[in-house]
């Protein structure tokens, strides 16, 4: 579904992203692991067409079309959805208006804010004096009205609650796994690859891809072993 | 001079203009009516009884005994006002009296250069409450005209009034607004003010005293200015008295005129809590706002605070409904919307349906 052939990104002038070189089939959950400050949501945001980052050199390929030649309306239109790990508040812009944007059907919408328990969010402005975890579910909200086919999830579990964690991370398997739809997820944690399918795991550090395997299995090295043994491990390889 | 309806006393080719102004011509959900064109008062109706809406000059024939109200707020105040009114409404609703739907008001300006100068007492006596609605605003005929606009409001004991001014006018009108409302114990003042078309010149400050205990009063403004135009409106509170509260809030869009945002906020006395803020976004490289907050008070037990921000729109935002599948311009378009939301006024939800309507429809004209 998605070829990300030699992609690296600058931001400000700076190389944050080297050769990438990935491959998520459709169906595919990827999961990405790196320290703070490595290039994760630089990927991910390159990747949506966010401006502010230079794209220096690589293609990425998404359904057979070159990503990079198209805007980010024109990205999302193709099947793109992201998460925000920040979203931004808008003032006066309600979720409920958002979601009318990106789904026609209003029973889907009220069924889904019930299951997200977001009904009472529907009126408010967007992320205005939402908690961390209402945010999260927000943004998840959005991305299943969306129908993406290809999901970017930028840390979707942080600042949430277990419950909640439970809550969003039974929804997103349930979408998911529906319609044979991709992702590309960044945790910290590791709590939402507990709801998740997900068989293929790696980890970015200093901007290159350094291993690439089974992601419960990585995620309990790194808890162990710390980032750097990633490194030695990538070594010995 | 009273015809039965009011849509007779409005030229054809007004109707939309006079409409735009949130005066609903068929009176269907009113309470009451009037309607002043140039200097010609030609409609005046009330559908309750506790509610007198008349001229002003007329009124005070029938009830001499509201004659010192003429200019008793500005000589309380020790400032001058001009005398050479002519016409401008008396709305009085008496004691205890709660009108549910809102009275409508609208001072229209027909003839070329002509100088509209009205006087409004508006009473709210003890206990009551009443939506008020006033729309302003000008035929295409009246080039060069210019309207000054003398309110005074009397707020007596616990009673509430929500006040709503929406500016229709065009490019050639100079406006001057004078208004100043006096607050008796425990009542409510909500004064909310909404200006999207074009004009050449508004200068407003109106101002509320707080003279009685536990009164509290609010100024909200949603500002739109166009090429050319400027508008230099502020809002002041006096919390003269101990308990009050009052609160300034104003979102004003520079699509290339100038805008003035200023706010007062005084207070007199202890235990009083006052907070303004203004928001600004400029669209035109040529637009300019300022933003003038001042805080005054010698006393120590008081809360007065202020919060002000202008810029263009945030590329974050833009990108942000973007990703949610909006067109660049769309996004735009959403959160200009979103920024001059009508939740901010403190409407009754017919009001705020109404002029959520005036509003989405003026700002797709105009953007």
């Amino acid at each position: 579904m998605i070829k990300i052939k030699n992609l690296s990104v600058e931001v400000s002038g700076r190389t944050i992203l080297k050769d990438i070189q990935l491959d998520i089939p459709k169906g595919q959950i990827l999961v990405l692991f790196g320290p703070n400050g490595s290039g994760k949501t630089t990927l991910i945001r390159s990747i949506m067409g966010f401006s502010g980052y230079q794209i220096h050199r690589g293609e990425v390929l998404f359904k057979g079309k070159n990503l990079l030649a198209l805007s980010l309306e024109e990205r999302v239109r193709l099947g793109l959805g992201i998460m925000y790990q920040h979203p931004p508040k808008i003032r006066g812009v309600k979720l409920h208006q958002i979601a009318r944007h990106l789904c026609k059907d209003e029973n889907k919408i009220r069924e889904l804010a019930e299951r997200l328990d977001l009904k009472d969010h529907l009126d408010r402005d967007i992320n205005l004096d939402f908690s961390g975890g209402e945010m999260k579910r927000s943004e998840l909200f959005q991305l299943i009205l969306q129908d993406a086919d290809f999901l970017l999830l930028d840390e979707p579990e942080s600042g949430v609650d277990l419950e909640n964690i439970s809550l969003m991370g039974k929804a997103l398997n349930d979408f998911l796994g529906q319609k044979e739809k991709s992702a590309l997820i960044i945790t910290h944690t590791g709590h939402i690859l507990d709801y998740l399918k997900a068989e293929r795991g790696c980890v970015l550090m200093d901007g290159k891809l350094w291993c690439m395997g089974d992601p419960k299995e990585i995620f309990q090295n790194i808890r162990t072993l710390g980032y750097e043994h990633c490194k030695v491990c990538h070594e010995r390889k | 001079m009273k015809e039965n309806k009011l849509n007779q006393q409005v030229n054809s080719e007004d109707t939309e203009i006079v409409t735009s102004s949130g005066m609903d011509l068929g009176e269907k959900e009113r309470a009451g009516s009037f309607f002043q064109q140039d200097n010609e008062i030609r409609f005046t109706r009330s559908l309750l009884n506790g509610v007198d809406i008349l001229g002003t000059q007329e009124a005070l024939k029938q009830y001499p005994e509201f004659r010192e109200y003429l200019g008793k707020n500005f000589r309380l105040l020790g400032k001058a006002y001009p005398q050479d009114t002519e016409g401008g409404y008396f709305i009085r609703v008496k004691k205890g009296q709660t009108v549910a739907l809102p009275v409508q008001t609208c001072l229209f300006l027909k003839a070329r250069g002509f100088n509209q100068k009205v006087h409004n007492l508006i009473i709210v006596e003890e206990g009551a409450k009443v939506y008020l609605i006033t729309g302003c605003s000008a035929s295409k005929a009246a080039h060069e005209a210019f309207h000054l606009g003398i309110s005074e409001f009397f707020l007596q004991k616990n009673s509430y009034l929500n006040f709503t001014m929406i500016h229709s006018w065009k490019e050639d009108i100079s406006v001057k607004p004078m208004s100043i409302a006096v607050l008796d114990e425990g009542a409510t003042f909500i004064s909310n003010y909404v200006c999207l078309k074009p004009v050449k010149e508004i200068v407003m400050y109106p101002t509320a005293i707080l003279r009685g205990q536990g009164a509290r009063a609010s100024f909200n403004s949603l500002i739109l200015s166009h090429p050319g135009s400027l508008q230099d409106i502020g809002s002041r509170v006096v919390c003269q008295a101990e308990n009050t509260q009052a609160e300034i809030i104003s979102r004003a869009v520079s699509l290339g005129g100038k805008i003035i945002a200023r706010g007062h906020l005084k207070a007199e006395n202890k235990n009083t809590k006052a907070h303004l803020e203004c928001h600004g976004l400029i669209l035109s490289e040529k637009g300019c706002i300022s933003a003038i907050p001042e805080l005054e008070t010698d006393y120590r037990d008081v809360d007065l605070s202020h919060e002000a921000a202008i810029g263009k729109i945030r590329k974050e935002e833009i990108d942000y409904l973007c990703a949610r599948g909006f067109s660049e311009e769309q996004a735009q378009s959403v959160i200009i919307r979103g920024f001059m939301d009508v939740d901010i006024l403190g409407l009754p939800e017919l009001l705020r349906k109404e002029i959520d309507e005036l509003e989405q429809k003026t700002l797709k004209g105009s953007l």
